[in-house]
């Protein structure tokens, strides 16, 4: 709370010089939230910040470009600024970054799955147990269970850069082993079981686009291909292969960009595990380049330049 | 006049079973950590603890239709000639739609004016709304984000179901409403249970006796009109959203459609898909003209359309049924009741600030 009021106050000195700030608020129950557009001091008093408030609010950024915007950010979402600052979409001078020390983020859809989809009425977060109670049944789960995949291959608690910084909060929920990601599974499969595993997640896709809406590195959103008709790469049917196809055709677009945000996969209302192909593709962006997307401000995306000689790849070596 | 039956929860799955040799049964199934209606299969289980995540509309409006298919061919000496030859593909065989909710089921009266009406009649639509037969569970109470009660309906409205089910201990009491509905109950093996009428009726009684009291949002087709030209309030709702159709795939009344044509070599096939009134592409015309440029004028339709024109056009009746789906779905938790009430607000300061010029 003192955590929350100390953000408020920061916020507020700001708030005159800024045309709005994003930050989060409660949503429609306990376990969910929603981004909170600040543009008034009366606004402050809805500021929420906690493991729950989730959303990657570095998304709205691009769009408000030209306007002067504060920003409410943990590290992982920091990565994206940075992204985004290195490929120009937005400028240093009109952002405001006010660094919060994150604790973990929860994957809400895992809390949903564990209460079985029950009406959530209440939610507590103690150090290591999130209680959460559904009318008159209470569950106990383990944090560490149910956090953000990024939670567990996390590189800062605290933003890499910031305007603000509210103090340094202690603690980590991630504590202890990290559970299998789908990945994992993934690369345990032949060709076969893991071409039948996406065909199986597929089949429930109803081509929304939330995973490429709520993408802060999805850019080209009002003229994406998955909808143009020329080039006509990908055709309006409803079957696995087309919405497969777009599947990869998103991946490939942000390898070596994709900061790992989980916003893909949160965002599809279907949970569907997507953002295993980014991280799949970043893998071998790292093996290749030695690159990890959104760490360093003054660095150019590998696949954004071309040297003859790769460091990392002896191509001439070989021969 | 009426069949009343009890159905035994553990003989319902035996029973779709037996009905799929006649009827497609579409059953809400577990998929992933989701529930989606698809086709019954014993091993798939039937899921009829919650509300499902994507509505039952694709029985009636499949999220991707075939309206025909053609194949072209070309003489192979001069001139040349090109014919075309098509194959319509109207849909066939009787589909049993099990374990709809009673929001689900009034969504489906909503299409009806659109595509059965006296001006336009569908012949796509119209063959699955006459091969269907709905069955809807009555449900036992409303989870946060429903409000049908909002709407004009409850949760255990009958609009638009052919036989209701009303949940008693280990089954449930289905009820015939409707000529397809007792010719279904007719033909089952399951228990007389005209005696239990009263019983299910006391259930739903309680079920509503829980409803809590709340504004409605009928009758607000003027009020909302009337924040038309007020794209200051539109932008201020509309700032958190992502423009994706999450909201739109999973409501239960959108109907918009989108028709392309697929083709693969020298064959092909013309399809309807669903649409999404939230993308920009929506209304983007051949010149390059947008007529709704921004997510506040898409959600300003959005919010129009099922509060206020759809409405004004059928008899007052909401194109919305309250399932909430669009809010616990949203990828921002983006809650149209909040808008929809703050709308109204906004539309009676206006006119308040109006009446004192």
């Amino acid at each position: 709370m003192a955590h929350t009021q100390e953000l408020r106050t920061l916020i507020a000195r700001e708030l005159p010089n800024l045309d709005l700030v994003l930050a989060w608020t409660g949503g429609f129950d306990p376990l969910s939230s929603t981004p909170l557009f600040i543009t008034t001091e009366a606004d402050l008093d809805r500021l929420a910040v906690g493991p729950m408030h989730v959303q990657n609010l570095a998304a709205y950024l691009p769009s408000l470009k030209g306007r002067k915007v504060g920003i409410v950010t943990r590290g992982c979402d920091s990565r994206t600024i940075t992204e985004l600052l290195q490929e120009n979409l937005i400028n240093r001078d009109e952002v405001v970054i006010f660094g919060i020390g994150c604790t973990g983020a929860v994957n809400i859809r895992k809390v949903r799955t564990a209460v079985n989809g029950a009406p959530v009425t209440d939610v507590e977060i103690g150090d290591d147990v999130l209680t959460v109670t559904t009318g008159e049944e209470t569950h106990a789960l383990r944090l560490q269970d149910v956090l953000m995949d990024k939670c567990y291959t996390c590189a800062g608690q605290a933003p890499r850069m910031h305007d603000h910084m509210v103090s340094e909060r202690s603690g980590c929920l991630a504590t202890g082993e990290t559970p299998p990601s789908s990945l994992d599974l993934l690369e345990g499969m032949d060709a076969r079981e893991r071409f039948a595993f996406w065909e199986g997640h597929m089949d429930r896709c109803i081509r929304c686009y939330a995973c490429r809406n709520a993408c802060p590195l999805c850019v080209c959103k009002d003229s994406c291909v998955a909808q143009s008709r020329d080039p006509h790469w990908v055709d309006q049917s409803d079957t696995p292969r087309e919405k497969l196809m777009f599947q990869a055709i998103h991946a490939l677009h942000t390898a070596g960009r994709c900061t790992e945000c989980g916003e893909c996969e949160r965002a599809c209302p279907m949970g569907i595990p997507i953002l295993a192909m980014k991280q799949a593709l970043n893998r071998r962006i790292k093996h290749l380049f030695d690159y990890e997307a959104g760490m360093d401000q003054e660095s150019t995306p590998p696949l954004f330049m071309f040297r003859q000689q790769e460091e990392t790849i002896k191509e001439r070596d070989a021969r | 006049m009426s069949t009343a039956r009890f159905l035994k929860a553990r003989d319902i799955a035996p029973w779709l079973e037996e009905l799929g040799r006649e009827y497609t049964v579409l059953a809400p199934t577990r998929h992933g950590d989701t529930v989606v209606f698809r086709e019954f299969e014993p091993e798939r289980g039937i899921e009829l603890d919650r509300l499902s995540t994507t509505p039952a509309k694709k029985a009636l409006l499949p999220p991707c239709e075939t309206l025909f298919e053609y194949a072209t061919t070309k003489t192979d000496t001069p001139p040349y000639r090109t014919s075309i030859e098509l194959r319509p593909t109207l849909p066939e065989g009787k589909i049993l739609l099990f374990g709809t909710r009673p929001c689900d089921a009034r969504a489906m009266q909503i299409f009806d004016r659109v595509y059965d009406g006296e001006q336009v009649k569908d012949p796509y639509y119209t063959a699955r709304r006459n091969a269907a037969t709905i069955v809807t569970l009555a449900c036992s109470g409303q989870a946060g984000t429903c409000f049908c009660d909002r709407v004009g309906g409850s949760p255990v409205d009958a609009t638009g179901s052919d036989v209701l089910l009303t949940p008693l201990k280990a089954g449930y009491v289905a009820e015939a409403l409707t000529e397809k509905g007792m010719e279904l109950m007719r033909d089952t093996a399951f228990m007389k249970a005209d005696g239990l009428r009263q019983e299910a009726l006391n259930v739903r009684n309680r079920i509503l006796e829980e409803v809590p009291e709340r504004t409605s949002f009928l009758d607000m087709e003027r009020n909302l009109l009337s924040l038309f030209g007020d794209l200051g309030f539109w932008d201020k709702t509309a700032e958190s959203c992502l423009s994706c159709g999450a909201c739109t795939y999973l409501c239960p009344t959108c109907y918009c459609f989108n028709i392309t044509d697929e083709p693969h070599g020298d064959s092909g096939k013309r399809i309807r898909t669903w649409d999404n009134c939230m993308s920009s592409q929506f209304t983007l015309e051949g010149s390059g003209h947008n007529p709704r440029p921004t997510k506040a004028h898409r959600m300003r339709n959005r919010i129009g359309h099922k509060f206020s024109y759809y409405p004004q056009l059928h008899d007052k009746t909401l194109a919305c049924v309250g399932c909430g789906r669009c809010i616990s779905n949203c990828p921002v938790s983006f809650d149209i009741r909040n808008a929809v009430a703050c709308a109204i607000q906004h539309a009676a300061a206006n006119a308040q600030e109006h009446a004192h010029d």
